[in-house]
C-alpha cells in the first residue's frame, strides 16, 4: 500500500557566495588554505569588534533572489541567531529572520519561500573518534570558513518525491552557477542541502509532522537520504505510530538515519534584530539594474530550446540545466554548417551522452570528441555523406579516440553510396534480382515488402547506403 | 608643579602647544599621580614611552581610558575576571583618534564589570572609591574614569554610557560627563554591553575639555556602520557663552516627580533653575509621559543585547578557560560560572529570558515600543524647547554596600539618565552644587543634566559652558586622592 501515503518535501539550501572577502569583515576567502590564516579580530569574534556588511554579497544575494523570481525587500534587516558552539565565534550567527532579502519566488515547478543572507560558521574537525563531537579526542576549529557569505534558499513544500528533489536541485545549481555568484560544489561544501520531509495520506491537504534531514553532501545522497526518510516515516505510520518532529542525520556510508536532535532539544535561537548593523536598503532602480544584468537562466533557456529549437522537454532541460553540456551544444550548433540546431542537439543529448557513459567519462562534454568533431559529424549525416548508422559508429569512436570524422570516413571508405553513384544502383539491381518475390509484391503495390529489399541492399553495401535513397531507387525501378 | 593640575586639560594642552608647559613633565606628574592611586581608579597603568608628540591638538596630553576600550597589546578586561590576561590584537577607533591627535594613554580605568552597574562595585577587581569620601561609591559604570579625573589622577578621561554610565559617575564625583548622540563616536573596539545604547564620551573637569575630546573622537568610521559622526561638527564653546533667550524645559517626570530623590538634590536643582532664569533663559515645565517607563524598558533591552554580546566569552579563543572540563558543555558552564560576576550573570539570565520564544513579544517587543514612545516624547518636547534640564542622579554618592544587595534600588540610580539613552540623544552632566546625603554627613557634589535633540552637541555644550561659568563650582575634593 505504498501509494497510500504522499511524501511532502521542502528543501533548505545554503550556497557560499564567491565574494573576494567575508560577509562582515575584510578577510579574503580561499578554499583549502592553511587553517586559520584568513582571520581577523572581527571574524574571530574578539571583544569590541563590529560587523560591516559586504556590498558584493548583497549584490549577489539580490541576483539570486531575482533569478529565483523573488520579490526583493526594499528594506530588510539582519538578526542575531543565538547558540553556543565552537564554530560560532560570537555565540550568534548574523542572519536574516522576519524580513529576508527575497521572498515569494519560484524556480521551475517549485515555489521559493525565502532567500536570505547570512554568515557561515567555522569548520570543525573532530579527531580520534567517530568524526562527530561525542567521543572524539579533540576538536579542531578552522576559522577560515567562518564568516563566508551564504545565501540560504528555502522552498515551499512543493516536492513529492526524492528524484524530483534531486532534479530540481540540479536546476537550482545550474541557475546559480550561471549567475557566477558561487561555484556551487557539494563536495567542497559551497552548496549544501537539508530536506524537510513529511508524509500524509494521499489526497489530503494537511501537512504531517516533518523531520529535518541534514548532511547530504552529494546529489546521490540527497535522493537516497530522502528516500530512506520517506520509508522510515511510512514504516512508522503503517505500523500505527506517529512521526516525531526531529532532526535526522543521514550517514552516506551505511545509508542509515540516526536521530540528531529530538523536539525536546530543539534550539530556541532567541532571534532579535542585530543592533550593530543598519538595515539593508535596496531601491527599485538598483533592483531593475541588477535584473537587467542577469544572464539567460536555465529555466528560460529550457523554454527557448523547446519553443525555438523544437526540442522535446527532456532534451531541452538536459541542455539547459547542464551548463557545460549546454555550452558544448551551443558551440557545436554554431559550428555546424548543414545540420540545424535540433539535429546537433539530438546527437549531443542522445549518442554523445550515451557513449560517454558507456566509456565511463566523467562528463559528456569532456570526452575525446571535440565540439568541432561533433559539429562535423552532424553535417556529414545531414548532407548524407554518411548515414545515421555509420554516424553513430563514428561518434562512438570519436568519444573514446577523438579524431576528425571526415578523415575517418575518407580513410575507411565509409561514405554513403549516393543516388548518382553507379555502385548503389548496381546494388539495388542485385537486390531485386536476389529477392524476386519481394520485388513482385512491391510491384503489386504491397509496400510492406520493400523492407526485405532495403535490407538486401544494406547487406550488400555493408550499411553505407542511405536508406531514403535506396527506397527511392527501389520505388523508381519497381513502380511502387 | 602642583599648579599644573589646577589647569583644566584644554588649558594645559594650550600651554604645551605654546611651549609654556613641558609635556614630559606634565605626563610624569600624572604618571606619578596614577602610580599613587589610592582610589582603585586604575586597573592597569600604561607606561609605554609616548611616540614623539605630533602637532595634534592634544600633543603630549595624558588621558585615562576606561578598561572597556581595546588597545593593542594592553591588558583589557572590562573589569571582568573572564578577560583576565587578555591583550587585544587591535586598538579601538576612539583611542586611535586620541592618539592621532597626540594624546598619551595614561592607564586603563576601573569600571563595573562589562559596564553593568551604577556604583563600580560590580568590578571584578574591587570597587573604585569616590575621592570626595572614600567610604562612598564613585558611581558607575565609568566610576574609575570619574574617580581618576575628580581625584586629580588624570587630567581627563574617556568612558562609555549605556544608561547613564558617564553622566551618573560624573555627577557623583563632581565633574563633567558627556554622552554624545548615539552614533557620534565609533563603537569599534569598545567592548559591547548593549550595542544599541552604548556610546563613548568624555569625563572632564570642564565643559570645554569635554567639547575638545568629543571633537577629536567623533566622526564616521568605516568599521562601525552605526557610526555617522556629527555631520555639522562640534564647536568648542568660547568663554562668555550665554543662556539668553534659550527655551529650557523641565520634564516633571524626571524632576519633581522622581521618587526617592534626596531633598538636597532637589534644592540644588531648584537653585539651578532659578539661576537659568537669572541668566535670561525661558524656563517652563514640560512632560515626557513615557519616561517613567524608561527603567523598565531599559532593563529588558540592555540585558537582551548583553545576553548575545557576552556569548563570545566561552573559553574557546581568548580570556580564561575552565582548566579540566569533561566536555564542551562543561567547559562553557565552568568558564562562564567562574569568569562572570553576579550582576553580569543576572543580566544574562534576564536578557535570555526576555528573548525566549513565547516571551519575546511580551518583553523585548513591548520594551522596543516603549523606547519608540520615549523617543517621540522627546521629539514633542524639543518642538517647544531647545534643551531639557533634570537632576543627573536622584541622590548624591551613596555608601559602599548600601545598594549592593538590592538590584532594583541600584537600577533606580539611572532613573533620570536612561530615557536619553533610549532616545539616542546627547546629554551632559555638569557639577551644579553640593548637598548633604539623605542620612546626613558632609556635603557631596550634585550634577545637573542637560539634554538636547540628536546632534545638537554644539548648542548643548554652549549652554553647559554658560551655566558652568555662572555656577563657579569648586571642582576639587577636599581630600587628596594620591599618596
Amino acid at each position: 500500500m505504498a501509494s497510500a501515503y504522499e511524501p511532502v518535501i521542502g528543501l533548505e539550501i545554503h550556497v557560499q557566495l564567491q565574494t573576494r572577502t567575508k560577509m562582515f569583515c575584510g578577510c579574503e576567502l580561499e578554499f583549502g588554505a592553511e587553517p586559520n590564516t584568513h582571520t581577523c579580530p572581527v571574524c574571530l569574534g574578539h571583544p569590541g569588534t563590529l560587523p560591516v556588511t559586504n556590498e558584493q554579497a548583497v549584490e549577489f544575494g539580490i541576483q539570486v533572489a531575482l533569478a529565483l523570481g523573488c520579490e526583493v525587500a526594499p528594506h530588510s534587516i539582519f538578526h542575531r541567531k543565538n547558540y553556543f558552539y565552537p564554530d560560532l565565534p560570537k555565540g550568534y550567527q548574523i542572519s536574516q529572520f522576519d524580513i529576508p532579502l527575497g521572498s515569494a519566488g519560484s524556480l521551475g515547478e517549485v515555489r521559493i519561500h525565502r532567500v536570505h543572507l547570512e554568515e557561515d560558521a567555522a569548520k570543525l574537525t573532530h579527531t580520534g573518534g567517530s568524526g562527530r563531537i561525542h567521543g572524539s579526542g579533540a576538536s579542531l576549529v578552522d576559522y577560515n570558513r567562518g564568516g563566508t557569505p551564504l545565501v540560504e534558499i528555502v522552498t515551499e513544500p512543493d516536492i513529492r518525491d526524492a528524484a524530483t528533489a534531486r532534479e530540481w536541485l540540479t536546476l537550482l545549481r545550474t541557475t546559480i552557477r550561471q549567475l557566477g555568484v558561487s561555484d556551487v560544489n557539494m563536495e567542497e561544501g559551497s552548496l549544501r542541502c537539508d530536506a524537510n520531509i513529511s508524509i500524509r495520506p494521499a489526497g489530503t491537504e494537511t501537512l504531517g509532522t516533518k523531520t529535518e534531514l541534514k548532511n547530504m553532501n552529494s546529489f546521490r545522497f540527497i535522493e537516497r537520504g530522502i528516500e530512506a526518510e520517506i520509508e522510515r516515516q511510512r514504516g512508522i505510520v503503517e505500523s500505527g505510530g506517529e512521526v516525531d518532529q526531529a532532526t535526522m542525520h543521514f550517514d552516506p556510508a551505511s545509508g542509515s538515519l540516526t536521530l540528531l536532535r529530538s523536539k525536546e532539544f530543539a534550539h530556541d535561537y532567541r532571534y532579535f534584530p542585530e543592533p550593530d548593523l543598519v538595515p539593508l536598503v535596496v531601491g527599485p532602480e538598483r533592483i531593475e539594474a541588477t535584473r537587467a544584468g542577469l544572464p539567460e537562466l536555465p529555466a528560460a533557456k529550457r523554454d527557448r530550446y523547446e519553443s525555438e529549437v523544437g526540442l522535446n522537454p527532456d532534451a531541452a532541460a538536459q541542455l539547459a540545466f547542464d551548463t557545460e553540456l549546454g555550452e558544448f551544444f551551443e558551440q557545436a550548433a554554431e559550428q555546424a554548417e548543414q545540420a540545424d540546431a535540433k539535429a546537433v542537439a539530438n546527437w549531443v543529448t542522445g549518442e554523445l551522452v550515451r557513449y560517454s557513459r558507456e566509456s565511463d567519462f566523467e562528463h559528456p562534454a569532456r570526452t575525446e570528441a571535440s565540439v568541432a568533431a561533433v559539429a562535423s559529424l552532424a553535417d556529414l549525416v545531414e548532407e548524407k555523406t554518411i548515414n545515421r548508422k555509420v554516424g553513430r559508429e563514428i561518434l562512438a569512436r570519436l568519444v573514446s579516440e577523438g579524431g576528425d570524422p571526415a578523415a575517418i570516413v575518407e580513410a575507411e571508405g565509409l561514405g554513403a553510396l549516393a543516388g548518382g553513384d553507379g555502385a548503389l544502383e548496381a546494388a539495388v539491381d542485385a537486390a531485386i534480382a536476389a529477392e524476386p518475390e519481394a520485388a513482385d509484391k512491391v510491384r503489386a503495390g504491397e509496400m510492406k515488402a520493400i523492407g526485405a529489399l532495403v535490407g538486401a541492399v544494406m547487406r550488400e553495401t555493408q550499411g553505407r547506403a542511405d536508406g531514403g535513397e535506396v527506397t527511392r531507387l527501389l520505388r523508381e525501378k519497381l513502380g511502387g | 608643579m602642583s599648579g599644573m593640575v589646577e589647569l583644566s586639560a584644554h588649558e594645559a594642552a594650550a600651554a604645551i602647544s605654546a611651549g609654556d608647559l613641558d609635556s614630559g613633565e606634565y605626563l610624569d606628574t600624572y604618571r606619578a599621580a596614577a602610580e599613587g592611586d589610592q582610589l582603585n581608579a586604575y586597573l592597569c597603568p600604561i607606561d609605554d614611552e609616548p611616540a614623539a608628540p605630533p602637532d595634534g591638538p592634544l600633543a603630549g596630553m595624558p588621558v585615562a581610558i576606561k578598561d572597556i576600550f581595546c588597545m593593542e597589546g594592553v591588558p583589557t578586561t572590562a573589569a571582568s575576571r573572564i578577560l583576565e590576561g587578555y591583550r587585544p590584537p587591535y586598538t579601538a577607533t576612539a583611542v586611535e583618534r586620541l592618539q592621532q591627535a597626540g594624546a598619551v594613554p595614561l592607564g586603563k580605568t576601573n569600571m563595573d564589570e562589562f559596564a553593568m552597574g551604577s556604583s563600580n562595585e560590580n568590578s571584578g577587581y574591587g570597587p573604585a572609591l569616590n575621592p570626595w569620601d572614600r567610604s562612598r561609591v564613585p558611581g558607575g559604570s565609568s566610576g574609575g574614569s570619574a574617580a581618576a579625573v575628580a581625584g586629580g589622577l588624570a587630567p581627563w578621561a574617556i568612558g562609555t554610557d549605556t544608561g547613564g554610565s558617564i553622566r551618573q559617575p560624573a555627577a557623583l564625583c563632581g565633574i563633567v560627563g558627556l554622552k554624545p548622540t548615539y552614533g557620534s563616536i565609533s563603537r569599534y573596539g569598545m567592548i559591547a554591553f548593549a550595542s544599541s545604547l552604548d556610546q563613548c564620551g568624555p569625563l572632564t573637569t570642564s565643559v570645554r575639555d569635554a567639547a575638545q575630546l568629543l571633537a577629536v573622537m567623533q566622526g564616521p568610521d568605516p568599521r562601525d556602520s552605526t557610526c555617522t559622526g556629527i555631520e555639522a561638527g562640534v564647536e568648542v564653546p568660547e568663554p562668555g557663552a550665554s543662556l539668553e533667550g534659550l527655551r529650557l524645559g523641565i520634564p516633571k517626570e524626571l524632576a519633581g516627580e522622581v521618587e526617592g530623590m534626596e531633598a538636597g538634590v532637589r534644592d540644588v536643582f531648584e537653585r539651578n533653575i532659578a539661576l537659568c532664569e537669572e541668566l535670561g533663559a525661558e524656563v517652563a515645565e514640560t512632560e515626557l509621559p513615557h519616561a517613567a517607563h524608561g527603567i523598565s524598558a531599559y532593563y529588558v533591552l540592555a540585558p537582551a543585547e548583553a545576553s548575545a554580546n557576552l556569548a563570545r566569552y566561552d573559553g574557546v579563543r581568548f580570556g580564561t578557560r575552565s582548566p579540566e572540563p569533561a566536555d564542551l558543555t562543561e567547559m562553557y558552564e565552568q568558564t562562564r560560572a567562574a569568569g562572570f560576576g553576579a550582576e553580569v550573570k543576572r543580566r544574562i539570565m534576564l536578557g535570555t529570558y526576555a528573548l525566549s520564544s513565547g516571551y519575546y513579544d511580551a518583553y523585548y517587543g513591548q520594551a522596543q515600543k516603549v523606547r519608540t514612545l520615549i523617543a517621540r516624547d522627546f521629539d514633542r518636547a524639543f518642538a517647544d524647547f531647545d534643551l531639557l534640564l533634570t537632576p543627573t542622579s536622584p541622590t548624591v554618592a551613596f555608601e559602599l554596600g548600601a545598594r549592593a544587595a538590592d538590584p532594583l534600588a541600584m537600577y533606580m540610580s539611572d532613573y533620570c539618565t536612561v530615557p536619553m539613552s533610549l532616545a539616542g540623544i546627547p546629554a551632559i552632566s555638569i557639577p551644579s552644587g553640593m548637598a548633604a546625603p539623605a542620612g546626613g554627613g558632609p556635603e557631596l557634589p550634585v550634577g545637573l543634566q542637560i539634554c538636547g535633540p540628536a546632534y545638537s552637541e554644539t548648542r548643548l555644550l554652549a549652554a553647559a559652558q554658560a551655566l558652568e561659568e555662572a555656577l563657579t563650582f569648586d571642582r576639587a575634593p577636599a581630600l587628596g586622592a594620591g599618596s
